[in-house]
């Protein structure tokens, strides 16, 4: 095997500079930022930074809407999560067999996964709306149920969760159909001699061969949907009804920059950011050990 | 070689070094930053009185630009600030007022005219507005865009159900009788619905009884210690009609803003509260007839009060080179030219605030032409309900101003008051769901928003 070896000591410190550059300017360096400004009550326009200790962190642990964020993360992060990856796997698992306009089929599926989700939540209010949406006005001739997500805090859940699942779908399906690729025939055959049916073939051999993807999707997902998922619920429910859609994120976007209450705003982004590195940690150091690579 | 080349090539080249050098002439005027968050036909209409301006004299040159909504132009102007590099000129909406004015970040705008001895007669101007945004008997920012909440009924729907077209409800037990006739009558599927439900359903409703949304004197008395009293009994009383006719549609909840615009527009609610800005976008989207009406009333035991402003102001930020403010106050003065005013508001729908521009509306009969205009002057000032001209004409009596200004129909003036009106909204969705009683939103709605008021006044000790 061939070795590349570097003469001198400087160069390879050179070339991960760049790297290590950005990651220091733009993670690092705010996430600092942040840790320091948690603690502190700033006026939003500067000029009076009053240290305050943990009395920022202190506020937040006991209201009651904070805990309710938290509990509208888990639930909105593990809906997403499980409908996309779920659906994903579903999907691609259509996608993968012979069928005519198989091309066809596989480029349109990843469509979703282009649109920002800002545009997702503006789809899914025009078709869901209750003044002006198209199902409600269909919904109202055949039926009198009143689908009114304005005041409706679970309808209002399960439609930001279901528009961001769609907009996570494209990027799961590609994965997954990368991983179903792999899958060697050999062993499919192998099992359908000795008797295996699909649903054997599928739960023995393709699962635990998906397995990598899969748990690589679940923490890529789960992640996303804690801190990236913004844009679909700006656009749809602001947080409402009641702040039955105010997810950490949201909540945390919401006091700092509409509220401009930096500390508090602040304080909140550690406390995410801890979360998510909890959440992270415990997915490898548990559901990895039933990955086989 | 010199043959290649034609005659004309060096005058066009003495042309093009004129085109050049021109523009340079034009650059040699100062720039005028103006951060907005006016959106279409507003942003065009600000964009032209911009363009008036810089046509009337040489040396300014003002640059609209839009920075979002205006919770994001805030905050853009604000992380500008931070980095020694704001705007001249930013729009900030009314509630944003108490942040504006305890951040030590902006010139007075009284001041800034003194400076420059630039004289605006400011007691020309309408109280209800200027008063807002007044502190210690001097004005902070200058009023830009203001409305207030009125009443826009569907006429066609108001004749199928047998009701006089002409006669909007003035009082809730109207509204409420007129919603159920509608209702029956399958004029409409829902009686009356609201846009910003806070500040037309709360806010105002307090505001025009005469009642006190706030202690210290709706917080203009000082930033310690203030607190809510939505959760009394008027509040009770107002919030708990609404949740009892949410029930059966005599009233159904929107949604926050302009959500529930639509709901008006396709005709599906017969009745809707509203900023009376709307007037412009609903002549040209809306296709019955339809009309408007002063805010409904309680009637006795409460006041008739006149309603408060919403809309937003232009503040002026500290950081720039002194000589620079003088085009900052020239543009300002502009803006508050009578002829300025009504041209604004015959373009926008937003109120004309300087009681010259009214006067001379009212001469040039425009509030005859459009009598929807003028609900909202007289209900913001007390004025009577139909314009001097049209009563002429129709040989009426002039009458009594119907509704009184008092301290509490002055404005507010509250910290975090964003969050505020998010809080508030947040417990009247909890209400109008079912999921807690009146009583119980109101004080949750109250006991989060005195958090916040406690907060604020924590964060900036004046």
């Amino acid at each position: 095997m061939k070795r590349t070896v570097f003469r001198g000591r400087l160069l390879p410190y050179l070339l991960v500079l760049p790297q290590v550059a950005v990651t220091i300017v733009f993670f690092f360096w705010p996430a600092a930022k942040s840790l320091w400004l948690s603690l502190y009550k700033s006026s939003p326009f500067g000029g009076r930074d009053v240290y305050v200790g943990l009395e920022n962190f202190r506020a937040l642990l006991t209201t009651p809407e904070y805990y309710d964020s938290v509990v509208n993360s888990f639930v909105f992060a593990g809906g997403v999560t499980g409908l996309s990856v779920l659906g994903g796997l579903v999907v691609a698992g259509l996608a993968n067999q012979k069928i005519r306009g198989l091309a066809v089929y596989r480029t349109a599926l990843l469509w979703p996964y282009g649109i920002a989700p800002a545009i997702a939540g503006i789809i899914f209010l025009f078709i869901f709306h209750p003044a002006y949406g198209i199902l409600p006005y269909v919904v109202s001739f055949v039926t009198a149920y009143e689908f009114n997500w304005l005041l409706k805090g679970w309808v209002a859940m399960t439609l930001v969760v279901v528009a961001t699942a769609w907009t996570h779908l494209g990027y799961n399906i590609a994965f997954f159909l990368a991983g179903l690729q792999g899958v060697p025939d050999s062993l499919l055959e192998a099992a359908s001699v000795d008797g295996a049916g699909g649903v054997r073939r599928f739960t023995a051999i393709v699962l635990p061969l998906l397995s990598p993807v899969t748990f690589y999707l679940v923490v890529v997902n789960m992640v996303s949907a804690f801190f990236g998922s913004f844009g679909v619920i700006h656009a749809v429910t602001h947080g409402g009804p009641g702040g039955a859609t105010e997810i950490m994120v949201y909540k945390l976007w919401k006091d700092g920059f509409i509220g401009l209450n930096l500390g508090s705003s602040a304080a909140q982004s550690v406390i995410l950011m801890a979360i998510v590195i909890g959440l992270t940690m415990l997915q490898f150091r548990v559901a990895e050990k039933k990955v086989t690579y | 070689m010199t043959s290649f080349v034609p005659r004309w090539i060096p005058s066009l080249a003495l042309v093009a070094a004129l085109v050049v050098a021109v523009p340079g002439a034009a650059l040699a005027k100062t720039e005028i930053h103006f951060w907005h968050a006016m959106t279409g036909q507003l942003s065009q209409a600000l964009a032209e009185q911009a363009r008036q301006f810089n046509d009337s004299q040489t040396e300014y040159e003002v640059k609209p630009l839009r920075k979002g909504n205006y919770a994001e132009t805030l905050t853009a102007a604000i992380a500008a600030y931070r980095q020694r590099n704001p705007p001249h000129i930013v729009q900030v909406f009314e509630v944003g007022t108490q942040t504006m004015l305890l951040s030590g970040a902006v010139h007075p705008v009284h001041e800034l005219m003194r400076q420059h001895e630039i004289r605006v007669n400011w007691d020309d101007f309408i109280k209800p507005v200027v008063g807002y945004y007044t502190k210690d008997g001097k004005l902070y920012s200058m009023p830009y865009n203001s409305s207030t909440p009125i009443l826009y009924y569907n006429k066609d729907a108001f004749k199928k159900a047998g009701l006089d077209p002409e006669k909007p409800p003035k009082t809730w037990k109207d509204v409420e009788a007129y919603a159920r006739k509608i209702i029956g009558a399958g004029a409409a599927k829902c009686g009356f619905s609201t846009g910003w439900p806070s500040w037309t359903m709360v806010e105002n409703m307090h505001a025009t009884h005469d009642q006190p949304f706030a202690t210290k004197n709706n917080g203009f008395g000082g930033v310690e210690g203030v607190e809510l009293l939505i959760n009394r009994e008027f509040g009770q009383k107002h919030i708990g009609a609404l949740a009892a006719w949410q029930k059966d549609h005599v009233y159904s909840y929107g949604g926050r803003a302009g959500a529930a615009d639509p709901r008006f527009v396709n005709g599906d609610c017969a009745i809707y509260i509203q900023s009376s800005a709307l007037i412009g976008g609903f002549t040209r989207s809306v296709k019955f007839d339809w009309g408007t009406g002063e805010l409904p009333h309680w009637g006795a035991p409460y006041k008739k009060a006149t309603s408060i402003i919403g809309g937003a102001t232009l503040w002026v930020l500290k950081g720039k080179p002194d000589a620079e403010y003088r085009g900052v106050a020239r543009f300002l003065e502009f803006l508050a030219r009578p002829e300025q005013q009504m041209w604004w508001h015959v373009n926008t729908g937003y109120l004309a605030i300087s009681n010259t521009a009214v006067r001379n509306l009212e001469q040039g009969y425009h509030f005859v032409r459009n009598p929807k205009q003028y609900t909202a002057f007289a209900q913001l000032t007390g004025l009577p309900p139909m314009a001097p001209r049209a009563m002429q004409e129709k040989k009426a009596a002039p009458a009594r101003p119907e509704r009184v200004a008092t301290p509490n129909s002055s404005g507010l003036r509250l910290g975090n008051f964003v969050q505020i009106r998010d809080a508030i909204e947040s417990e009247l969705e909890n209400v109008f769901a079912g999921k807690k009683s009146v009583k119980q939103g109101l004080d949750d709605a109250v006991a989060k928003s005195n958090a916040l008021l406690k907060e604020f006044a924590a964060t900036n000790k004046p």
